[in-house]
């Protein structure tokens, strides 16, 4: 008993000189960022070139994140949001503007994406683009045997069943608001009860509401079509050669996930060095070829040498793609918590 | 006849269910396609990833030296707590058994939001130090609960047979109490480091930058797609627990 005793005391002090003498002076940036969102030697040479050590966490959700900035709990100097979340962080006044005059590889974003951008952040004075994509239909080959270029093939009874719906209250009414010629940010209550509608008379030709799932269930021949984001169609259509991504001539979403630095960041300069760096372009071909979602940087764009990737539809698709692709608006709380009563009255039966 | 069939059936049927989803994780750990939908070929990549992946080796250190320590930091303030409930007078100890059983019924996510509101408003970094204390502090209870039965049944004469013999408490209670309340206090032990290990709620709530544990570091890949080098972590865990038990069960079956 007391040998048990004296050796916890033990252990429990070396702990405790361990924990104290891993406090290391220096530049440091605290990076909060999706999980398996970044290739993880950029970080490594991010430190050999500038000194500057990397904190880096990661989160899972925009509303898993938002609380943590907004109660201060952790002093994060670079994150990572989605579009919408962008222009809420704005509005509640968390995020500063950035510095350009650090960012000198900014030059790289394509200016395209910039003016997506500025549908939630008017000027881009908050935020430089990481990554987007596109939401569209990915189809099974062998089981659809109909030219797929529109959203009525979702809602079509013929494939009662073999339906994947994407379990996201903003996806959802987008592709429902853009089918029926609706603008995907609106606020107007006819038009968002039409949506309704339609999605509930959608409800019993779903096979399941899905978000990641829905790669494996196409990758396994289990479903004829499913909703899902560009990113993921590169790497399932990778696995299962019978899978076709195709963005409705409706037109769909397209969203961005950019980089922010918090107002209450303590290290700004790192965090501008780090974005930079990040903007570079074979920093942004690594990361691009790791994480496979499209990259806004049309310097890694020219450096890219597989031309089916270069070329692919999938991953850049034409100007004429994207004009038809609006990207997401946050639409204030209230608004908000109407998109998600509707939902639920969908998903309810 | 046919009840010893079906009885055995249902056993089986019982086994298959809990741990057909631990098979089938094995099978895809060494499977070379990413996805589950697909047998790409028999692989040992994923264990030689894993070793090389210093985030999940990190994540699983933390989570092994966070169960251990909050576990016997828990289990000496738990002890000492469940001889002092033992001893007070009935009021102050039905007071004090309510309040201890509180963060048992509670929901963890009111424990780990409150906790993380405490650190906050004693700004009080978030980090390592603040997962320790949270596990510790909702450990505590476990450990109470498994020790308290024990106390109730010890013969209290022993003791103070003990003290008029010319002991002085701390030797009698090392000597005469400690033995038996032994058991409780390692079942209580073993809780918590289950209860610890087990945790993803309050950790997620309470950790600062580059701290994880497995359960949070996996949360973080849903996102994108679990990593098979988890698969393959998981198997490695499930065979180290397996072997463990075989061993302890050989153990008390030769001791009999």
């Amino acid at each position: 008993m007391k040998k048990l005793f004296a050796l916890s005391t033990l252990l429990m002090l070396t702990i405790a000189v361990l924990s104290a003498c891993s406090n290391k002076e220096g530049e440091k940036v605290f990076v909060y960022n999706w999980g398996e969102y970044i290739d993880e030697d950029v970080i490594a040479l991010f430190e050999e070139e500038t000194g500057i050590q990397v904190i880096y966490e990661e989160f899972e959700q925009n509303e898993d994140m938002y609380p943590k900035i907004e109660s201060g709990a952790v002093n994060y100097d670079v994150v990572c949001p989605s579009d919408y979340m962008v222009q809420k962080m704005i509005e509640n006044d968390l995020v500063q503007e950035i510095n350009f005059d650090n960012i000198p590889n900014f030059k790289y974003i394509d200016s395209t994406y910039l003016e997506s951008a500025s549908e939630f952040d008017p000027g881009n004075k908050y935020s430089v683009p990481y990554t987007w994509g596109t939401v569209g239909i990915l189809y099974n080959k062998t089981k659809v045997d109909e030219p797929v270029d529109s959203w009525d093939i979702i809602f079509d009874e013929k494939y009662q069943g073999e339906i994947l719906m994407i379990d996201s209250v903003r996806d959802a009414f987008a592709i429902a608001l853009k089918y029926l010629g609706y603008d995907l940010n609106t606020t107007n209550e006819a038009e968002l009860e039409e949506a309704k509608a339609l999605l509930k008379k959608q409800y019993p030709l779903v096979q399941a509401y899905v978000v990641d799932q829905v790669r494996d269930k196409m990758i396994g021949d289990e479903a004829a079509l499913g909703v899902i984001y560009s990113g993921e169609a590169i790497y399932t259509s990778r696995e299962n050669p019978n899978l076709e991504y195709v963005v409705p001539k409706e037109g769909s979403n397209v969203w961005i996930d950019a980089w922010v630095i918090p107002k209450n960041s303590k290290n700004k300069e790192n965090a501008e060095a780090f974005i930079n760096f990040m903007c570079d372009p074979e920093i942004a071909l690594k990361n691009f070829e790791y994480i496979t979602y499209s990259t806004p940087n049309f310097g890694a764009w020219e450096l890219i040498e597989d031309e089916e990737v270069k070329n692919s539809p999938v991953a850049f698709p034409s100007q004429e793609v994207l004009d038809r692709c609006t990207a997401y608006r946050y639409l204030g709380e209230e608004m908000e918590s109407n998109y998600i009563q509707k939902w639920n009255e969908v998903k309810g039966e | 006849m046919v009840k010893k069939f079906i009885k055995k059936f249902y056993v089986g049927l019982i086994l298959i269910f809990l741990y057909a989803p631990i098979f089938i994780l094995i099978g895809l750990s060494f499977n070379k396609s990413k996805s589950r939908a697909k047998w790409g070929g028999f692989t040992l990549h994923w264990y030689k990833e894993l070793f090389q992946n210093q985030s999940i080796m990190n994540a699983l250190y933390t989570t092994l030296i966070i169960a251990l320590l909050s576990a016997l930091i828990a289990t000496l303030i738990g002890t000492a707590a469940s001889l002092a409930i033992s001893n007070m007078k009935k009021t102050p100890r039905a007071i004090l058994v309510a309040i201890t059983n509180i963060p048992m019924l509670n929901a963890d996510i009111v424990t780990g939001i409150s906790l993380m509101l405490l650190f906050v408003a004693m700004r009080f970094t978030l980090g390592f130090s603040s997962v320790l204390i949270s596990h510790i502090t909702f450990n505590i209870p476990y450990v109470i609960l498994s020790v308290m039965p024990k106390i109730k049944q010890l013969n209290p004469h022993t003791y103070e047979a003990a003290l008029d013999l010319g002991a002085s408490p701390i030797y009698a209670f090392f000597k005469v109490i400690l033995p038996d309340i032994f058991p409780g206090v390692l079942t209580g032990f073993f809780l918590a480091f289950t209860m610890s290990l087990d945790d993803f709620v309050i950790t997620h709530f309470t950790k600062g930058p580059q701290i994880n544990t497995l359960s949070t570091k996996i949360y973080t890949e849903v996102r994108k797609g679990i990593k098979p080098e988890i698969y393959a972590l998981s198997t490695l865990m499930f065979i180290a627990v397996l072997l463990l038990l075989i061993l302890i069960n050989r153990r008390n079956a030769e001791k009999k």
